[in-house]
């Protein structure tokens, strides 16, 4: 590990301005300082947030849940709030990592995890997101984890989070203070970017932006889960997930919304695929019908051509499992 | 880096580089090699510690950004002759070969067992808020951050139930 200055942040104001001068954000760790024995992540300075006050879950004025972005992915899993109202995000928050790195893994480090493409930790390898301009070494290489949708000429990468798909489904707000000391919101769903040409630019998080918390607005109709398919059985990354919310109407769909993780470089979702689910009949017709517009621009790669019917399948078993469940 | 870390009990200073992981600053600063150093990577589990009664791998965090902590190591657990509910039920149904891993599957298991009796669920539990039974599947699904090379699960899942039956 290169060495670095270590920075205790007495304030958010204090962290926020560390950040702008270019040192980098520590809470729990747990990627960043793997990142940083790799030598991936070769930061000049981190300044450490894991005092500041940032640790409450609360609730919101109009119904919904402000989660600090210090809040650990156990101690959110296990929160009876998220456990009753936003049971798909306790659990794609279980079905991560494991018991020791929920303990320490926060909020928005979560969000903020880098990912495990065997290239990008490889420093004896190209890699356009690490060092940008070098190529891509995933293009000819092993890619079971890579992603089939979103990705670009210059990168294939998918984002690691189960939290964040769930999140994505449920249609959480990041809440940003930057080192001016405004604070502005922006919907997860305009937080991640897409690779493109530059797919070292993940996020759309500035110099000195540091996340205070994230934001569930109130809970919506219906049922709701979140299905991970993986190598084994625990602790491991996703092949495929799908977080998944329905309200019927009648005996027809009323509202669908459904993200995807593992198959992508953000958390995905599809607003085309979603609309053709509500206001149809709860049919295995209509469930292949929402693949086939999920999956219609899918591009895999050599190892993950699979992904393409496990997607479709898991995507249809979910379906049928809650559009079941919200109509009894 | 001036580090104050209270271990199994005792205030310790340490001055270590602000590199140092938990994990070196307890195996090479202080002397306490009971925490093993598997992956260093937070994959294996062999590092687990319990930090102000919480399980962790001490191979993916600083030592500096414990200061004040309270952490708690295998052998604050027990010693030859006063052995935890965990590390004698171990004992009793040889749960381990060569034994590297042992440490923090005995670490993580005291920690979890304290997560099942304040009613967290796991991915393997049926619903989210009713009642759990500690089954295999549970107890393996909790300890999934702990490998073992030699593949004693059975003996150790058997020696984490006797010890939570135990301590039911």
């Amino acid at each position: 590990m290169k060495s670095f200055d270590y920075i205790r942040a007495t304030d958010t104001g204090h962290a926020s301005a560390e950040a702008a001068e270019g040192a980098v954000i520590i809470a729990g760790g747990t990627n960043l300082l793997d990142l940083m024995k790799l030598e991936v992540m070769t930061p000049d300075a981190l300044v450490d947030i894991t005092r500041l006050d940032l640790k409450q879950i609360a609730a919101t004025d109009d119904g919904g849940l402000r989660i600090g972005t210090l809040v650990t992915n156990a101690d959110l899993a296990a929160h009876m709030t998220v456990r009753t109202d936003y049971p798909m995000l306790s659990q794609a928050l279980l079905a991560g990592a494991s018991g020791q790195l929920r303990n320490k893994a926060t909020t928005g480090g979560n969000l903020l995890q880098r990912t495990r493409c065997y290239y990008f930790y490889d420093t004896a390898t190209p890699c356009n997101k690490r060092a940008p301009g070098t190529g891509c070494a995933a293009m000819e290489g092993a890619t079971r984890l890579h992603a089939i949708l979103g990705g670009s000429d210059q990168c294939i990468a998918t984002h690691p989070s189960d939290m964040a798909v769930a999140m994505r489904a449920l249609d959480a707000v990041v809440e940003i203070e930057a080192s001016t000391g405004e604070t502005r919101h922006v919907p997860l769903s305009d937080f991640y970017l897409l690779p493109g040409d530059t797919p070292q630019i993940e996020t759309v998080l500035r110099r000195g932006d540091l996340i205070t918390a994230v934001i569930l607005p109130a809970p919506a109709q219906g049922v709701q889960s979140y299905t991970k398919v993986r190598d084994r059985a625990s602790y491991a990354f996703a092949m495929v997930s799908v977080a998944g919310r329905i309200a019927m109407d009648g005996d027809r769909i009323g509202q669908a919304s459904i993200a995807f993780g593992g198959i992508a470089p953000q958390p995905w979702r599809d607003a085309d695929a979603e609309a053709a689910l509500v206001g149809q009949p709860a049919t295995r017709e209509t469930f292949a019908r929402a693949a086939d517009i999920l999956l219609a621009d899918a591009k895999p790669a050599k190892d993950n051509a699979f992904k393409v019917p496990l997607t479709r399948r898991t995507l249809i078993a979910t379906l049928t499992d809650l559009c079941g469940k919200a109509a009894s | 880096m001036q580090t104050r870390l209270t271990i199994n009990g005792t205030p310790h200073d340490l001055d270590a580089d602000a590199r140092t992981s938990l994990l070196d600053a307890l195996r090479n600063h202080l002397d306490l090699t009971g925490t093993k150093k598997g992956c260093d990577h937070g994959q294996c589990g062999a590092c687990t510690v319990i930090v102000n009664g919480r399980r962790i791998n001490a191979c993916l965090t600083l030592a500096c950004m414990h200061d004040g902590d309270e952490i708690t190591t295998i052998e604050g657990l027990g010693q030859p002759g006063n052995l935890s509910p965990l590390q004698a039920a171990f004992v009793k149904h040889d749960g381990f070969q060569c034994g590297y891993c042992t440490p923090g599957q005995i670490c993580s298991a005291t920690a979890m067992l304290q997560e099942v009796k304040d009613g967290w669920p796991s991915h393997v539990s049926g619903n989210l808020t009713g009642a759990m039974d500690l089954t295999d599947a549970e107890i393996g699904e909790r300890m999934s951050g702990n490998l073992c090379r030699c593949a004693a699960y059975p003996n150790i899942v058997d020696a984490i139930r006797d010890a939570a039956e135990v301590k039911a």
